[in-house]
């Protein structure tokens, strides 16, 4: 069965001559259990092809399905409970007067369970905070551990699919190889599945079997991570992107 | 004044930021002190490890209750600790600039973003609003954003993430700072991008003779493009190093952020996780003066 399947999907945003066309013609798809990896330039459309998904932009058409039911304008309750979003930015995702504890609590009352006292030890635990920091407020955390409530609110109601915009990029380098064990993990036992946008192919080559390169709003290439590793690109955005990449390890080993 | 302050723009001698909290006063800064000339000095360490505490605490910006002490900091010279609140202000943006973590959130959210950058210059260089445009979109575009002129039009809420972060650093380069302090300003951009950008700022660092504190995560990048790193640990300043020879750092915390970083071209299947020994955090902080 197919995750995520997206055929020719247009997004924009106002009308008219202030019309922005934010997504165009893109098609992607993500076997169930896949792992799928979304690249590319800053403002060409990644964080709002997830945003639409979760049905965030109500301007888009074309044809968008997950775990083999197609996408209308609506979500319910039911799909939120499988799919679950993290969202790039935590500050404002994050209600800055709910403590940790209210954040995760609310998440798991909402989705009907009860034990919600272990659940939350167990996923601040997951996540590497702890319960030192459950009745903390946002203000009172770090960027980084911030993004870890933001993670543990996602894998709260246990979805099946996670969306991931930018999941690792406030965080240090130790925590995230932290967090990016985790998902493996995750998605070994449950058979998760992930749309991960990143700015890092190293973190996408990672945790992702296939990736997508997006400039100006199209899907410019798509790629196997080997193919990626192995500089085996047909798109010269994609060839100038991993230049650069491999460019700054390079120019950050020691020097002989 | 003595010869070390003459050529330090900044120096911070034992700073401390604390929190009091219902079980106890929480220590987020534990007595570091270092200094800045005109150069590039990175803060790297892990989350919740006081970077951008020390960063708030430099401008005063740390929101009660949390408390700032220090023996010293002082600008040129002048002890910050003595000013009063009203002084403050004219150091915050005119002499000490900050970009903050979180982008977004420092941007007024109901203002278009390219009024904000017009507004900030009007109120550095007394010029006309038509004036204080053409400037506002030429600084857009030396953060290569595209199509400045859309830009300029558009709400915080609606930008990308990493246009976000550029509109930012153009805001903060306006008032010509002295010092930049710069949090994690490229955090959500893709080493090309990121790469133009740091450019931008090398530039002013180099033809302004500005200092400049970039505290980052991105061990490779702060490698690459500082020149001298404090590694900062619960609090404390565990190493320093010539950020060129951060590869070879000796502290097992700092081998255990570079060994856990994931590689293009060397891939693993589980990553290394950073084993956190206790005696770490009581271990004395290192000066991070020159
Ligand atoms: N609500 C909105 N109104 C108008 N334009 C929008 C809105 N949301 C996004 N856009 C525009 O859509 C384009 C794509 O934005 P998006 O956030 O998807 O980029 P991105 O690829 O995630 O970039 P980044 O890597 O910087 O986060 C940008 O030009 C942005 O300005
Ligand atoms: N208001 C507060 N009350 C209690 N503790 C606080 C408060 N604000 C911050 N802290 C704590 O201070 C410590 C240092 O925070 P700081 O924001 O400086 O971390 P950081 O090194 O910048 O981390 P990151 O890389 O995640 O941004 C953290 O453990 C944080 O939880
Ligand atoms: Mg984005
Ligand atoms: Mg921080």
């Amino acid at each position: 069965m197919s995750g995520i399947r997206i055929e020719n999907l247009n997004v924009w945003f106002g009308e008219h001559e202030a019309r922005v066309d934010a997504v165009k013609a893109a098609s992607l798809a993500v076997p169930k259990g896949g792992s799928f990896g979304l690249v590319g330039e800053s403002g060409s459309g990644k964080s709002t092809i997830l945003r639409a998904l979760t049905g965030l932009v109500p301007t888009w058409n074309g044809r968008m399905e997950v775990l083999g039911q197609p996408l209308g304008k609506k979500r319910d309750r039911g799909f939120y409970r499988s799919v679950q979003m993290v969202f790039q930015d935590p500050y404002a995702s994050l209600h800055p007067r709910h403590s940790v504890d209210q954040v995760l609590g609310e998440t798991l009352s909402l989705h009907g369970f009860r034990d919600i006292d272990e659940r939350i030890s167990k996923l601040l635990d997951d996540v590497g905070l702890g319960d030192a920091f459950r009745f903390r407020y946002p203000h009172q955390l770090s960027g980084g551990q911030r993004q870890r409530v933001a993670v543990a609110r996602a894998l709260a109601p246990e979805p099946e699919i996670l969306l991931l915009d930018e999941p690792t990029s406030a965080l240090d380098v130790s925590v995230q190889a932290e967090i990016l064990n985790l998902l493996s993990d995750l998605r070994k036992e449950h058979n998760l599945t992930y749309l991960m946008v990143s700015h890092n192919l190293a973190v996408v080559g990672h945790l992702c079997t296939d990736i997508a390169v997006m400039q100006l709003g199209e899907i410019v290439e798509t790629l196997s991570v080997e193919k990626m590793r192995a500089q085996q690109t047909s798109h010269p955005y994609t060839r100038h992107l991993l230049a650069s990449s491999l460019g700054a390890i390079k120019t950050s080993q020691p020097q002989e | 004044m003595s010869k070390a302050a003459e050529r330090n723009l900044l120096e911070v001698e034992n700073l401390w930021v604390k929190f009091p909290t219902r079980s106890g006063v929480f220590d987020a800064v534990r007595g570091i002190s270092f200094s800045l000339g005109r150069e590039r000095l990175g803060i790297v360490g892990e989350s919740g490890s006081g970077k951008s505490m020390t960063g708030r605490a430099i401008l005063r910006l740390i929101r009660p209750p949390g408390i700032v002490r220090a023996d010293r900091i002082a600008l040129a010279g002048e002890n910050l600790m003595l000013l009063s609140e009203r002084q403050m202000r004219s150091v915050r943006g005119q002499r000490i600039s900050m970009i903050m973590q979180d982008p977004k959130f420092s941007l007024n959210p109901v203002m278009r973003v390219g009024e904000q950058i017009s507004e900030a210059y009007r109120l550095h260089a007394d010029t006309s609003r038509a004036a204080a445009k053409q400037k506002s979109l030429e600084m857009l575009e030396a953060v290569k954003i595209r199509d400045p002129e859309r830009v300029y039009t558009l709400f915080p809420h609606e930008v990308s993430g990493g246009m976000g972060q550029r509109i930012m650093i153009a805001m903060m380069m306006i008032p010509d700072p002295k010092i930049l302090i710069a949090d994690e300003p490229t955090s959500a951009l893709d080493v090309s991008v990121q790469m133009q950008v740091l450019e931008i700022m090398d530039k002013l660092v180099k033809d302004r003779g500005m200092g400049l504190i970039f505290i980052s995560h991105d061990l490779n990048l702060v490698s690459a493009f500082c020149d001298r790193v404090l590694i900062m640990y619960a609090g404390r300043v565990v190493e320093t190093c010539r950020a060129d020879r951060l590869h070879e750092a000796t502290h097992p915390y700092t081998r255990g952020l570079l060994n856990s970083l994931p590689r293009l071209d060397a891939p693993v299947e589980r990553l290394e996780v950073l084993k956190r020994d206790p005696a770490w955090r009581n271990e004395d902080s290192i000066s991070g003066q020159t």
